[in-house]
């Protein structure tokens, strides 16, 4: 399919072709949008709306019909329908950017957010006039996401939503800015945003039950709101005590505003949440806040729930840490065990901004807390500004964990719709829209189901010959000093150079300097890893030839010491794509791998980018100067109904490919598809690939593939 | 015209350190080093990247009076590089001290810097010095000096690597007394910023206070957080009139990391302070 038309080309309207007429529009609608007409919803009123426009914005218009359509037709249908009006205000690259809205909608909330984004156009032509100096979201919170935890020293999540809040956790920004006439000026104002909302933790707004306070108002909405004024007010001045070159920024963007005498006592050192809810009661009534650009909004019942779930886990993690230390402490001391009395005494009162000094005693003992306690208290401190006494008991199961079940990682757990513990969220590439499907596949990591290992031995007795072979070849390519004789430089001298050059000499000739010999290592510093394809279509001997090879390749690599993985892959849908773990870098071949290769069983389909995805994340933690994602494949990447097959699919684990290459792993692939050659050069690049024609000649040349590779 | 630059060509072991390096106490780290000294222990100096270890060094050598032969290793020295070897001058071969046999001769501080850096092969001829045999053998010319008790074996590591390679052996870190080194706390940081550079105390305090935002940051896309040394160095850059902004950039941020966006950020805390 043709590219949309772009932008730039407007100029060349007066050249193009003359525009459809409605009949022309109404059969290729009909053709597109064929699921969702009917006898009484026809494609007629579209077309005749889409007739007026230039040929190149009708072109325009298909073209995204047809892609919306792959997605869902009703969006489709519903963007025909808002295309003419839309099309008359938006140039093309913010339509682009509103349809790509519209569709991250869709699969992130469904078909009615979706549609109502497409009913939103001229919010967007209001946008796109100031777009040049528009932040958006993903560009500001890369920056602020370091920015906050070199505040904090923790990690703070950061989301969109309509309007700026926090619920303690994440703090949510709007998706764009573009309240201010600058670039600049719109970052600084995500920066203040950010900052606010950080302190609304830092510096205890929810340490008072906003909620009840406001409630106890006539107007809870317009007391929240004064409240939330005063609390800005407030947090402004402690900001200022931390960051004072941020603060004159934020003076600068809320101008000169006359600084009234009420709220004085708020920006001194000592004012806490609780002087904002004394000054809401005297300010109540006819007062109304002042607006600010960068003003946030408060969530009280949002962050209560957050933030009473987190006190209740930290309490428990406290209390199961310190029954730790406890027996610790009872294994350790020498006169009967402690009564288990713990107290913690704080230092001097300290400085707004630093960290409150404590000492730990059990028994007034003081004793050096492990860092996971120290780090709890540190954080219920944040929390509830003291450490109230029964959260000092020591109780639970005494391990260093928490009670409980494991905290799933935060950066990969509800990062989309699926909040789903142990599953990682990635991204998709549809190259329709030219952009990323947002966390679009879910995938788990599994285990192989181990088998018996006597595939294993029956493998290696059928190949017992090649296999020798196999290990004299891997053996040569094993790295071993070398002496390097002859050297201008090293470490020892090389007697028989000496004398060369001693007869040399005596006979006239030039004294030669390279009389050195040196060591020289030549270090295999390289990491393989290994993705066997586990669809359904490998059933039957390619699975057994799959199974063989991996079991050829395990006796060589442990010939020559490479670090290797080996990990299979499957799934069916974005929502359960499965990664299998056969072995792990840090695995030895041992039985329990043995068994999981034999395990090695046909799964569902082949989604190759979330797949590749997962073990780059996986191999670039990895610490060699080479590494290599090798695949074993049967044929195109392929999953069940979503439109994986085909195009879509090979651009996917192309840009996966990409991306993979871009963080320095260097991908190849092993394939039995004869076809390979139509689509494998495209996605691996011309030389990155090789096609083993032979079922049976897997297990042999997979090894061998893997030598010639790395020679 | 032209002017004759003046360089002074010193021989390590000979030479003694004149004047007293500025160094501040964290704790017990002069007592410890001095202790050990008399006991003829060797040292083993743990730490961040520019938090003062090679200063401690020299100040000690300084109080203790006893010239400072400083090795600073890398992945391709050997323990001929350390003990010696044999040159070819004028149809001979002539036996050429390393700078650790010279250390033992003159009865110096060694001071092997990064020693996690040098290759394996190395530790071989330090387990005998560092130990009570305190011996250093030289295999080719088939000989054993014996450390006279001024000699000293001081080496460095710097435990935040995350490198499983290079890791220091426990063979070896037992035969040492470790101090650990930290960054110093706020107040005296500030206060090493300003005894170095002049700097005045408000911007000092903003200084550390970058720091350690910066060292939030370790283990969260940066390896390690802004050292003493470069709170000095970017201090230097303010004194000469380079703006804050600037200086944080050249100084701090460049230094630490090349990602954009952790360039960005940092720049962000920089601008937020000043």
């Amino acid at each position: 399919m043709s590219l949309p038309p772009r932008s730039s080309d407007l100029r060349l309207a007066a050249a193009a072709p003359e525009p459809l007429a409605a009949a022309a529009l109404e059969k290729r609608l009909d053709e597109l949008l064929d699921a969702v007409l009917s006898s009484r919803r026809t494609a007629t009123r579209l077309a005749q709306s889409l007739a007026p426009l230039p040929r190149q914005r009708q072109d325009f218009a298909l073209h995204w019909v047809a892609v919306i359509a792959r997605t869902n037709p009703e969006l489709a249908y519903q963007f025909a329908a808002a295309a003419a009006p839309a099309l008359a205000i938006l140039d093309f690259s913010s339509a682009e950017a509103w349809i790509i809205e519209a569709m991250d909608t869709y699969d992130r909330e469904g078909l009615y957010r979706g549609s109502h984004v497409l009913k939103s156009a001229e919010e967007f032509a209001g946008l796109a006039r100031r777009s040049s100096s528009a932040v958006g979201f993903e560009e500001a919170s890369c920056v602020l996401e370091i920015f906050i935890c070199a505040l904090s020293g923790r990690r703070v999540r950061l989301d969109t939503a309509a309007h700026p809040y926090t619920d303690t956790e994440t703090i949510y920004l709007p998706p764009r800015l573009a309240l201010a006439a600058t670039k600049e000026d719109n970052f600084l104002l995500y920066k203040a945003m950010t900052t606010l909302l950080w302190a609304q933790g830092r510096y205890g707004t929810f340490n008072a039950d906003l909620q009840a306070i406001c409630s106890g108002y006539d107007d809870p909405q317009d007391a929240l709101a004064i409240l939330n004024f005063l609390e800005t007010v407030r947090l402004e001045a402690c900001v200022a005590r931390l960051l004072p070159g941020l603060a004159r920024e934020m003076a600068r963007m809320r101008g000169d505003e006359a600084s009234d005498a009420r709220w004085l006592p708020l920006r001194t050192a000592a004012a806490t949440v609780n002087d904002s809810i004394l000054l809401l009661r005297a300010l109540y009534g006819d007062f109304v806040p002042p607006c600010r650009a960068y003003m946030t909004t408060l969530q009280p019942d949002l962050a209560a729930a957050v933030r009473n779930a987190r006190l209740a886990r930290e309490k428990a993690g406290l209390q199961s840490a310190l029954a730790g230390m406890m027996a610790d402490a009872e294994n350790t001391a020498s006169r009967g065990a402690p009564s288990g009395r713990i107290s913690v005494e704080f230092k001097r009162q300290c400085k707004a901004g630093e960290k409150r000094q404590y000492v730990l005693k059990i028994d007034g003992e003081p004793v050096a807390p492990p860092e996971n306690v120290t780090q709890l208290i540190d954080s219920i401190l944040q929390d509830l500004g003291e450490l109230p006494d029964d959260y000092l008991l020591a109780a639970g199961d005494g391990g260093s964990r928490p009670a409980g079940h494991a905290e799933p990682e935060l950066a990969d757990v509800g990062k989309g719709a699926y909040h789903e513990a142990g599953a990682f969220f990635y991204n998709e590439w549809d190259h329709k829209r030219r952009h990323y499907r947002k966390n679009w596949c879910v995938l788990r990591e599994l285990d192989v189901q181990p088998a018996d290992a006597g595939f294993i031995d029956q493998t290696l007795g059928k190949y017992r010959p090649q296999v020798a072979q196999l290990k004299r070849t891997f053996e040569l390519l094993r790295g071993e000093d070398k002496l390097l004789k002859r050297q201008s430089d090293g470490n020892d001298i090389d007697l028989d150079a000496v004398i060369a050059a001693y007869a040399d000499m005596q006979s006239g000739m030039e004294l030669a300097d390279r009389v050195l010999v040196k060591r020289h290592r030549t270090e295999r510093n390289l990491a393989a890893m290994f993705m066997v394809d586990m669809s359904g279509s490998t059933k039957g001997w390619i699975n057994d030839a799959e199974r063989e090879a991996l079991v050829m390749l395990c006796e060589a690599l442990e010939v020559l010491g490479d670090r290797y993985a080996i990990y299979g892959f499957s799934g069916i849908t974005r929502k359960r794509c499965e990664i299998f773990r056969v072995k792990r870098f840090d695995e030895p071949y041992d039985t329990s791998v043995k068994r999981r290769i034999a395990g090695i069983a046909p799964q569902d389909y082949t989604r190759m980018g979330v797949a590749i995805r997962h073990l780059a994340i996986l191999l670039s933690k990895v610490e060699a100067r080479t590494k290599l994602l090798i695949t074993l494949s049967d044929g195109k990447p392929d999953d069940y109904s979503d439109n994986y097959r085909g195009e879509y699919g090979i651009e996917d684990t192309r840009r996966a490919l990409i991306e993979a290459h871009r963080s320095g792993i260097k991908p190849f692939c092993v394939t039995i598809d004869r076809e390979a050659r139509d689509y494998l050069p495209h996605m691996y690049g011309p030389v990155n690939w090789t096609l083993v024609d032979s079922v049976a000649q897997l297990p042999l040349k997979v090894a061998d593939i893997y030598r010639r590779l790395t020679r | 015209m032209t002017r004759a630059f003046q360089t002074r060509v010193l021989k390590p072991e000979s030479r003694l350190i004149e004047k007293e390096p500025y160094y501040e106490r964290v704790g017990e780290e002069v007592a410890l080093f001095e202790a050990a000294y008399a006991s003829q222990i060797p040292l083993l100096l743990k730490g961040p990247t520019g938090c003062g270890k090679t200063r401690f060094i020299e100040y000690m050598a300084w109080r203790v009076k006893r010239p400072l032969i400083t090795v600073s290793c890398h992945d391709d020295l050997t323990a001929a590089d350390l003990v010696g070897r044999y040159l070819i001058t004028n149809n001979e071969t002539v036996w050429v001290d390393g700078p650790l046999a010279r250390a033992v001769r003159a009865g110096a501080i060694c001071y092997l810097d990064e020693v996690v850096e040098a290759r394996k092969d190395t530790t071989v001829v330090i387990h005998p010095l560092a130990d009570d045999r305190r011996i250093l053998p030289m295999e080719k010319r088939g000989e054993l000096l014996q450390a006279p008790p001024e000699f000293l074996l001081v080496v460095s590591y710097n435990p935040g690597y995350q490198s499983v390679l290079k890791e220091l052996k426990q063979s070896t870190r037992q035969r040492f007394i470790a101090i650990e080194f930290g960054y110093p706390d706020p107040a005296l940081e500030a206060k090493i910023v300003v005894t170095e550079t002049g700097l005045d105390a408000q911007n000092a305090d903003k200084l550390v206070t970058l720091a350690q935002m910066t060292r939030n940051l370790r283990g969260n896309g940066l390896d390690e957080g802004a050292s003493t040394r470069l709170l000095v160095h970017t201090a230097r850059l303010f004194k000469r009139g380079i703006t804050p902004a600037v200086a944080c950039n050249s100084a701090i941020a460049e230094a630490l990391t090349d990602d954009p966006e952790m360039l960005r950020a940092v720049n962000e805390l920089a601008s937020s302070l000043f």
